[in-house]
């Protein structure tokens, strides 16, 4: 591992900074700092959200288990719940269609000069944020910790080593854009 | 170069180009793609600007600490990079009514604001609840094959495809 790269803090800043420079010319070229694109899946209209994150999936995957294979990177699973899970996706699912960007579409849309995004989404993504803050020291305990899931990855939970289920889970990912493709979607 | 200027890519090159990028994220910089925490770190810097020394005593706040990290920087990277795409490919645009939600709600400025204003409480809410949004979870999450991360990835499309339905076939008509 890099760790001295790692332990750079002014040098991570400016990584950070390049790193999303690239992810932000990656999702304009995508079409996905678009309302019409993120709605447009939704709808099941256009599969272009879904096309972009599969592919970009099964690339991570294959590459960032070669890495850690290597011993050159860890992972970073996050913790969680089924109730973290479940009714967090399902609140920020509706945010997704309502406000018609994600956090990382919302940094793109505003660069791209979507108006709605700089003005209406931003502030409202901050507020949601922060109320969510001002809640969680009264359900992190409760409401935020049933059904724990800890850092459980595929393979620890079937039991397999991480290729046994790496190989497999990018083959079906694959497979899945084919049948997309197929479907003429 | 001209590849640069196209106004887009096929979704399976910038799908790889992505996951390429998070290669090199968690190699360089000992970190996974994501952009939620940005978010509530920015909420509670406002809040400590305008409400006061309390604000960092926050429970949440303790675990995500007021500062200016990697993720912080990425997200505003992802603003450049963005303007850089639309600029060199002709695309940039400052509009205020995206041509969809005008196709069905009309366009006036009002109501879409509104409208992604009430979104944005959502998301942010709900993306903090859930530990993650679209790249931290699905993309990052699921790529590390995290379990946590492919339940919250799948119940976001299902949120967001019950409510995009409702709004646009039921309320929109």
């Amino acid at each position: 591992m890099l760790t001295n790269i790692h332990q750079k803090k002014g040098l991570q800043l400016a990584l950070g900074f390049a790193a999303g420079i690239l992810f932000g010319f990656f999702l304009q070229k995508g079409g996905v700092t678009r309302y019409d694109v993120i709605v447009g899946q939704l709808l099941l209209e256009d599969f272009t959200v879904l096309k972009i994150m599969l592919a970009a999936v099964a690339t991570g995957m294959l590459g960032v288990h070669a890495l850690q294979s290597l011993k050159l990177v860890r992972l970073h699973p996050k913790p969680g719940s089924w109730n973290m899970a479940v009714w967090g996706g399902l609140l920020f699912g509706v945010g997704f269609a309502v406000l018609g960007y994600c956090p990382g579409t919302l940094a793109g849309a505003i660069g791209n000069g979507f108006l709605d995004a700089a003005t209406g989404g931003l502030a409202g993504i901050l507020v949601g944020a922060g109320l969510f803050a001002a809640v969680y020291g009264r359900i992190e305990k409760t409401i935020l910790a049933k059904g724990d899931l800890k850092e459980l990855t595929l393979p620890g939970l079937l039991k397999v080593g991480t290729w046994a289920a790496v190989l497999p889970a990018a083959a079906l990912i694959v497979l899945v854009l084919w049948l997309l493709e197929r479907a003429g979607l | 170069m001209e590849y640069l200027r196209l106004e887009q890519w096929s979704p399976y090159a910038v799908g790889i180009a992505i996951g390429v990028l998070s290669w090199f994220t968690f190699l360089l910089s000992d970190k996974a793609l994501g952009a939620s925490t940005a978010y509530a770190r920015t909420s509670g810097m406002i809040a400590r600007l305008v409400g006061g020394k309390k604000v960092p005593e926050n429970p949440y706040y303790r675990k995500f600490v007021l500062r200016i990290d990697w993720e912080w920087m990425l997200v505003l990277g992802i603003v450049v990079g963005a303007y850089i795409s639309a600029r060199l490919s002709g695309t940039f645009e400052t509009t205020w009514v995206p041509a969809l939600w005008a196709g069905t709600f009309g366009d006036a400025v009002g109501p879409r604001i509104a409208t992604a204003f009430v979104g944005g409480i959502f998301m942010g809410f709900g993306s903090r609840w859930a530990g993650g949004c679209t790249s931290g979870h699905g993309i990052s999450g699921t790529l590390q094959l995290t379990v946590v991360s492919w339940v919250a990835a799948v119940f976001f499309f299902i949120g967001g495809i019950v409510a995009a339905k409702l709004l646009f076939r039921v309320i929109g008509g």
